[in-house]
């Protein structure tokens, strides 16, 4: 398939890893640089990549990856989940959701198991399916899981421009966008930060541009490359950000050109402007980050499921697994994690991280074939 | 009501949609029986409690029965009355026999529109003529309105297992250094169920694969190939066969990934939805596990038949293991395990 194949071809990838292990032995040369030298990719699906083409075994010892928080799924407290089991389980409601969200665990069942007692709930792959759903059962109400990164926040505006311009009124989403840059920051400024080096999510960049990242590079220095997903893409980026570290260079530079743009997709932007705003959300494991989600604008409140049904309180719990945080933080790897294909397996997840086709867990258990090895 | 010329139902009239009175086992039934089953399928022994049939050599049956449930009931390249008779005769020609004769009960949901229905019972009717079985038995049932989901499909089905099967290929044949096969390029039929229930028009459209394997069965059977395991790759795709065989028979197999043959355009959906073609569905793709020196002889053969033209060798059993694994060599030479898919297959996210 034209795009997919040619990332994928051996030859291209064998020669990207031999560049990189030359600019390793140049990097070794140079005591003053702490090996090994630490990669985060910020997305899950950088994350599977790695770990489903064997990237991570292919590099020199002295890289080393960490996984970061870019899943959507993973990132989502145990409250929301709560709050939109209640809610789609509350009468004449037609509870929607992307697929990947409907066997994480809130605290006593998961959407599929809500859907077998009896709740509407049903998966939908585009957001507009959605308001279509609305405008197919006038007299239900509608609820979209709006979860996401920057790149579905604008599919999610698409569907309410459809609402809007239809006048489907029976149409509202359960807001729980969260955006990258403020991520980012929590865990460049932790004094235990170990990250050497950055792989920006290139779809996010596709989107949003890379304007978000300069003041991250400049205040923390440490290089960001915005990286692809198919394995020569992702060993571009290595390379690229491996070059900046044996150079002492912080820059933020773009590995994913063919598709990301500087400046990103303007339309888009001014989508997701119009109908949201920049808020305060909580994510798993790491708690509320400043401005680091997007809400409903005042004028669009009538989109929005919390604002419908504002008697609904989901139970407020403590995370069943707190080692999920730690891993979403990449402090520690999923195989670090004393639950970790014991009590928190892919048959029984007990936490996001192992659910999501995304998730830096389900990719150990997923990829790895001796469970005790990684690197 | 207008028919197909080719269709060998004619003249059947009544009303437009299924009532309950087709199952109630009065005039309504026998004339739905008479008029349009009789017609379609004619060696049905509609007239007696149960078919009798002739066997050759009565040495061993298979027997099989398997229920059709699919959304939607029309799909590109199909329509769960053919795959009802594509599942059971493939299920009998995995043990190495010839399918000879199969029953079809109904399920009917009341409304469901007589077109429809008579659409159906002329795909299985065209289905099992072209894979050599014979309808000789069956049920119907209506069930009430939002009872049943339009329509539902049982088909039990009986093959001859003949002397030319030295060995019934079984789970317990299969040992270290026999080779993998799969007949052809797989998850057509996933992708296809699943761009329909996504609406995503795709152009070229993914056609199902749904088709009977028995010609391709016998065909290696009469070249002296000595299959000795098969399994159709209907639900969990290829990745669970091969986890079933390799956790029965304690063994790890290992594939090569690119080695698999997947399509470019079902490539390109499984990726767009974040699927491993391993994970999908076939109705009309088999895995094959032969001795080494028959492994090019029957990929060669497979690849003469439509549907095979991909047939390729895509691993091998390379020891025991207490537990059964399987695992595929990636681009860069790691190996990692591939799973039994756990639940629901689900799109990603982004």
């Amino acid at each position: 398939m034209k795009y997919v194949t040619e990332f994928r071809d051996r030859e291209v990838a064998e020669g990207v890893i031999a560049e990189i292990a030359k600019v390793v032995a140049e990097i070794k040369q140079n005591p003053k640089i702490k090996l090994p030298i630490r990669l985060m990719e910020i997305c899950g699906g950088q994350t599977h990549s790695i770990l489903q083409y064997g990237i991570h075994t292919a590099l020199p010892d002295e890289v080393e990856f960490v996984h970061g928080p870019g899943c959507p799924v993973c990132v989502t407290p145990i409250e929301t989940i709560n709050l939109a089991l209640e809610l789609a389980k509350q009468p004449n409601v037609i509870f929607t959701s992307f697929g990947d969200m409907l066997r994480v665990p809130g605290s006593d069942e998961n959407m599929f198991e809500a859907k077998a007692k009896g709740a509407d709930i049903r998966w939908v792959y585009a957001p507009t399916e959605a308001v279509e759903i609305a405008k197919q059962n006038p007299d239900k109400e509608v609820i979209f899981f709006a979860i996401g990164f920057e790149t579905t926040t604008w599919p999610i505006t698409e569907a309410l421009c459809v609402a809007e311009r239809d006048s489907v009124k029976n149409f509202s989403i359960l807001p729980t966008m969260v955006r990258v840059p403020p991520a980012l920051l929590v865990i460049l400024s932790d004094p235990e930060c170990v990250i050497d080096g950055i792989l920006a999510a290139g779809h996010v960049c596709t989107i949003m541009g890379t304007e978000e990242y300069e003041p991250l590079v400049e205040k923390y220095g440490v290089p960001i490359v915005v990286t692809g997903f198919q394995p020569v893409d992702i060993l571009n980026g290595v390379l690229m950000c491996l070059k900046q570290i044996r150079d002492s260079r912080a820059e933020v530079e773009n590995a994913y050109g063919w598709v990301a743009k500087g400046a990103g997709n303007t339309v888009a932007k001014a989508l997701i402007n119009k109908f949201f705003k920049v808020v305060d959300r909580k994510w798993r494991g790491i708690g509320a980050i400043p401005n680091s989600g997007f809400g409903l604008r005042e004028e669009y409140l009538h989109y929005d499921a919390e604002i419908k049904w504002k008697n609904i309180n989901a139970r407020k719990e403590p995370e069943p697994n707190k080692y999920c945080g730690l891993v979403l933080t990449g402090k520690i790897k999923p195989t670090e994690c004393p639950f970790f294909r014991k009590e928190c397996s892919q048959e029984h997840p007990t936490g996001a991280l192992m659910v999501s086709s995304e998730g830096a867990c389900a990719a150990y258990f997923l990829y790895n074939k001796d469970t005790g090895e990684t690197k | 009501m207008t028919y197909n010329l080719e269709c060998p139902v004619t003249g059947y009239k009544d009303t437009d949609v299924v009532t309950m009175a087709h199952g109630s086992g009065g005039e309504s039934m026998q004339k739905l029986i008479s008029e349009m089953f009789a017609k379609a399928y004619p060696d049905l022994q509609s007239d007696q409690d149960a078919a009798c049939v002739y066997i050759a050599e009565p040495k061993f049956i298979s027997f099989t029965t398997d229920s059709f449930v699919i959304d939607p009931i029309f799909f590109p390249g199909g329509d769960i009355g053919s795959l009802a008779v594509h599942g059971t005769v493939n299920d009998l020609a995995m043990r190495g026999s010839q399918p000879k004769y199969i029953s079809i009960a109904f399920i009917l949901e009341e409304g469901f529109p007589m077109k429809d229905l008579e659409r159906i019972v002329h795909s299985i009717a065209e289905a099992s003529a072209k894979a050599g079985v014979k309808v000789v038995t069956g049920d119907t049932k209506v069930v009430g309105r939002g009872q049943g989901h339009g329509i539902y499909i049982n088909t039990s089905g009986i093959g001859e297992i003949r002397a030319i099967t030295k060995i019934v290929p079984d789970v317990q044949n299969v040992g270290i250094g026999h080779k993998i096969i799969v007949s052809g390029d797989i998850g057509r039929h996933g992708m296809a169920i699943m761009s329909v229930r996504n609406g995503m028009e795709l152009d070229p459209p993914i056609l199902s694969d749904s088709a009977p394997l028995n010609g391709m069965v016998r065909e290696l059977y009469y070249d002296y190939i000595n299959p000795l395991c098969m399994r159709d790759a209907t639900r969990g795709g290829v990745a669970a066969v091969l986890n079933e065989i390799a956790r029965s028979a304690k063994l790890h197999i290992r594939i090569e990934e690119e080695k698999v043959p997947v399509d470019e355009n079902v490539r390109g959906l499984a990726e767009i939805l974040g699927l491993d073609p391993l994970h999908i569905a076939n109705e009309g793709r088999f895995v094959l596990f032969v001795k080494p020196e028959d492994a090019e002889k029957a990929v060669s053969i497979l690849q003469k038949f439509e549907g095979g033209e991909k047939a390729a060798i895509i691993g091998e059993v390379v020891a025991e293991h207490e537990k059964g694994l399987v695992t595929a060599k990636t681009l860069l030479g790691s190996e990692k395990p591939i799973h039994m898919p756990v639940g629901e297959i689900l799109p990603r996210i982004c």
